[in-house]
């Protein structure tokens, strides 16, 4: 087979989907906190650990309830997403009229308190989950597995179909008219705090969602979450927070990168991204397809 | 203020006041507003209107007193549900969506009660909105704005609509279009609470104009007076 | 951070003549206590304590002072440390000169983080910082001179100034409280500054001393860089007391409990942070056998402070004062 610049083919592929995969949940993620962020005006420190729920609500669900991964793909979101509801309504609505500093740093807190719970019962290091989806297909270039090539096609759907209901359903348009004035879209008639309660809530499932689906690609670990957030905060910087689109394509196109990275240069990966960020900082502060907010 | 015709008032503001923060704008308004009717609040920037528009479509936090409409006491309600008993708002900034379309925008306040005009109705009185509606909403120029403002409260149903200084800012050309509008929609039995710096313009469109100085009402002029009180209207108004 | 009703304004600067020789004279008095701590509390404890609560102070200059939430200080007071270490094990430094490098490394980084980080406002400044800081915990990982996983240990305490023997703990306690009262002092005379002023206004309201003509970015990278100076002196003089420098100074779980200290003490006030920083560690050494429980309660006390005691203890205590002064003068 052809070697590309001294590495093999399957290597070089084997780490570009390993990249989209990456890039699947950067996407996902990002995506979640860019819709939070919009509306509430919050930085949702907790979206780690609830991406982190979403994957031991799948193994929790597996392990003491049977229910099989397909089912905790709908399950799981969904009990994440009310938990996080009821966040939103009892302790992170009271700071909506301070500084939106408080609003981070409560749900740092809260992310501290999860992480540390599931840390006290469940230990540090990971739990397996095993592959709903085994197996997979020789290309020829590359061995593609059924689980992976699963994956980013689900993120796929699951960004676009986001995308679509944002900006191309009326149920998109209260959330972006409310985005730019909540108190003239409050004025028309629309109950504007539940339509931010749900909306964390969506936000929140997306993370738990991206949590089920990372838990037969990575361990199920309580740790999962923390390092993730703060690897998506940078693709969030570099995305900038103003469009939909941008933070899937960031997210993906990052995900590829670092995926590249590790195979020509493999000791700058768990730096690449925010390299990146140090460099658009410098050329576009506002983040690639950032609105200046 | 004696009811006109005896009929009861739809709208009675008493006694109401409001604060901004700590700053005490509203020192105890108190008008009426008749189905049917036009009224105006007049007077200098700053005096309140603004200030008592928004209190009664609940957007003033800090009010107290008496909004009764039809009979419903609304001064402690949120704005969702003042919106949903059949008043509208089209506030002095028009508030256009920019993310949205000039369909989306049009569209977006739901339907509160039966009774309100159907979209081609809508689309009859402002063509102009129909031939832009894919356009971005905040691409219209501030006339056609104004219209998508008024356009889009029309369609909900509601029976009162209060409108922020339609005229502010537009030509001379559409401010009577404006006017036009609004006597259209008197014929229609729309409710309308008005206000204006431009009391010409009011002049054209109204029944009754209230004077607020200080966030209080300090007088009362019919519509039929107001050229014998033109001077000191102007003299007052600053005009 | 724009002030609200709940967080408190800074101490006035305003020296009546009756105000002054109170402030020195309680000052002596806790100057006086501190001299004698060591006879009555375990040295070590009270050096970690001031060496936190001068990292804590550091940090305070930028969110109560300038309203700005740096999310990755432990970079500056993990760095410091990194380098102090390095210096005073492997180059022989003595340990004055080694924190002189330490405090020189986190002065040239923050200037370097502070360029990139300033031009983005609030939420997104803590996110850079935080993001950056990141970076800088992966390459303390990977570089060899780190010492990875394992850290720089067993630092000896060579002799201060070449002669004074500091191996002894109540010795270096005296050296370390010099330190501290030298970096507090550094952060009292500039809060009370004209410099101090314009980063209250800047806190208060940016576009406001934008139009009054500040170039407010200049003042944001300045505090900036003076408060991880300090964060890396409290790094750096930690290395001699605990004669270690790890990953867990420059893991983002210290920039978090920087962050925790300066919150429960209260921001915007002077001693808060010492106050915090006390209260944090003195909890961080009784809980140390409960594991992952310190995490779960330091994470409930940042969501009870965040919701319901934004002004922190030292905050309160002067809300307290206020409330009670007004009383007494009358109407």
């Amino acid at each position: 087979m052809i070697e590309l610049l001294g590495i093999p083919p399957q290597a070089l592929f084997g780490q570009l989907l390993l990249g989209l995969i990456n890039g699947s949940f950067y996407a996902m993620l990002s995506l979640g906190l860019a819709v939070i962020f919009g509306l509430l005006n919050v930085i949702n420190f907790t979206h780690g650990a609830q991406y982190m729920m979403g994957a031991f609500g799948a193994w929790m669900l597996l392990n003491y309830l049977g229910v099989p991964f397909w089912g905790a793909l709908v399950v799981a979101p969904v009990m994440v997403a009310l938990i996080g509801m009821v966040m939103e309504r009892t302790l992170l609505r009271r700071l909506y009229h301070l500084d939106h500093l408080y609003g981070m740093l409560l749900t740092f807190g809260l992310a501290l308190i999860i992480e540390g719970l599931f840390r006290r019962q469940y230990g540090s290091s990971g739990l397996p989950y095993n592959n709903p989806l085994p197996g997979g297909t020789n290309l020829g270039f590359m061995f593609l597995p059924n689980y992976r090539a699963f994956v980013v096609v689900a993120s796929l759907v699951v960004c676009l179909a986001t995308w679509f209901i944002i900006e191309r359903t009326k149920l998109g348009s209260y959330l972006r008219a409310a985005t730019e004035r909540p108190d003239l879209v409050q004025a028309f008639g629309i109950d504007v705090p539940r339509m931010i309660t749900l909306t964390y809530g969506f936000g929140v499932g997306l993370a738990a969602l991206a949590g089920v689906l990372a838990a037969p690609a990575y361990q199920v670990s309580p740790t999962m979450g923390s390092n993730l957030i703060i690897v998506v905060f940078a693709v969030v910087v570099i995305g900038g927070m103003g469009s939909i689109l941008g933070a899937i394509l960031t997210g993906f196109g990052l995900g590829v990168i670092e995926g590249l990275t590790k195979v020509f240069y493999p000791e700058a990966s768990s730096t690449v991204i925010f390299v990146i960020m140090a460099l658009v900082l410098m050329v576009k502060p506002a983040g690639l397809f950032g609105t200046a907010k | 203020m004696a009811a006109l015709n005896g009929t009861a008032p739809l709208l009675s503001v008493k006694d109401l006041h409001g604060h901004y923060g700590e700053s005490h704008v509203l020192h105890g308004m108190t008008f009426d507003v008749h189905p049917g009717e036009v009224v105006t609040l007049l007077g200098r920037n700053g005096a309140g209107k603004t200030t008592t528009m928004r209190a009664i479509m609940g957007l003033l936090r800090k009010r107290a007193g008496s909004i009764r409409y039809e009979g419903t006491e609304t001064v402690g309600l949120q704005p969702n549900k003042i919106a949903r008993l059949g008043i509208a708002i089209c506030p002095e900034e028009r508030g256009i969506f920019a993310s949205l379309s000039v369909r989306e925008n049009l569209l977006l306040p739901p339907v509160v009660l039966p009774g309100g005009l159907t979209v081609d109705e809508v689309h009859e009185l402002f063509p102009r909105l129909e031939e832009r509606r894919n356009s971005q909403g905040t691409k219209l120029s501030g006339g056609e704005q104004q219209m998508l403002a008024i356009a889009r409260i029309l369609r909900t149903g509601a029976k009162l609509l209060l409108l922020d200084e339609p005229s502010e800012g537009l030509a001379p050309v559409i401010v009577q279009h404006i006017g036009q509008i609004i006597r259209n929609l008197k014929n229609k039995g729309f409710t309308v609470l008005l206000v204006e710096q431009n009391f010409h313009f009011a002049s054209t469109v109204a029944d009754r104009h209230y004077v607020v100085e200080h966030g209080r009402v300090v007088d009362m002029v019919e519509n039929d007076k107001i050229a014998e009180n033109a001077a000191r209207l102007e003299a007052f108004l600053g005009v | 951070m724009t002030t609200s009703s709940s967080t408190t304004a800074p101490v006035t600067t305003s020296a009546t003549s009756s105000r002054f020789p109170m402030t020195l004279v309680l000052g002596l008095i806790a100057v006086a206590l501190l001299l004698a701590a060591p006879f009555a509390v375990y040295p070590v404890f009270l050096m970690k304590v001031m060496c936190f609560a001068l990292f804590a102070c550091a940090f305070n200059l930028m969110l109560g002072y300038t309203g700005l939430l740096s999310f990755g200080h432990a970079m500056f007071f993990g760095g410091s440390a990194y380098i102090s270490a390095h210096a005073i094990k492997v180059l022989g430094f003595t340990p004055e000169l080694g924190i002189l490098a330490g405090v020189l490394f986190s002065t040239v980084l923050s200037f370097l983080v502070g360029l990139l980080a300033v031009r983005r406002q609030g939420i997104y400044f803590a996110m850079v910082t935080l993001a950056l800081a990141q970076m800088f915990f992966f390459f303390c990982l990977q570089a060899k001179f780190t010492g990875g996983e394992d850290g720089l240990q067993a630092v000896p305490r060579r002799a201060l100034l070449g002669f004074i023997d500091i191996t002894k703990d109540i010795h270096l306690y005296y050296f370390v409280l010099a330190i501290f009262l030298f970096g507090f002092l550094v952060i009292y005379r500039t809060i009370h500054s004209p410099f101090g002023q314009v980063l209250k206004a800047i806190r208060e309201n940016e576009p406001r001393a934008i139009s009054l003509g500040y170039r407010v970015n200049q003042y944001k990278l300045l505090a900036f860089v003076l408060s991880a100076a300090l964060a890396g002196l409290a790094g750096s003089t930690k290395v001699l007391v605990f004669q270690l420098a790890s990953l867990t100074d420059v893991a983002w779980q210290m920039s978090g409990e920087v962050i925790l200290m300066t919150l429960v003490g209260g921001m915007g006030t002077i001693l808060g942070p010492v106050v915090g920083a006390a209260v944090i560690v003195t909890m961080q050494n009784y809980l140390a056998g409960l594991g992952e429980w310190v995490l779960v309660i330091q994470g409930v006390i940042f969501v009870v402070a965040v919701s319901l005691f934004r002004r922190g203890i030292a905050g309160e205590i002067v809300a307290i004062g206020r409330h009670y002064n007004a009383k007494k003068t009358p109407e």
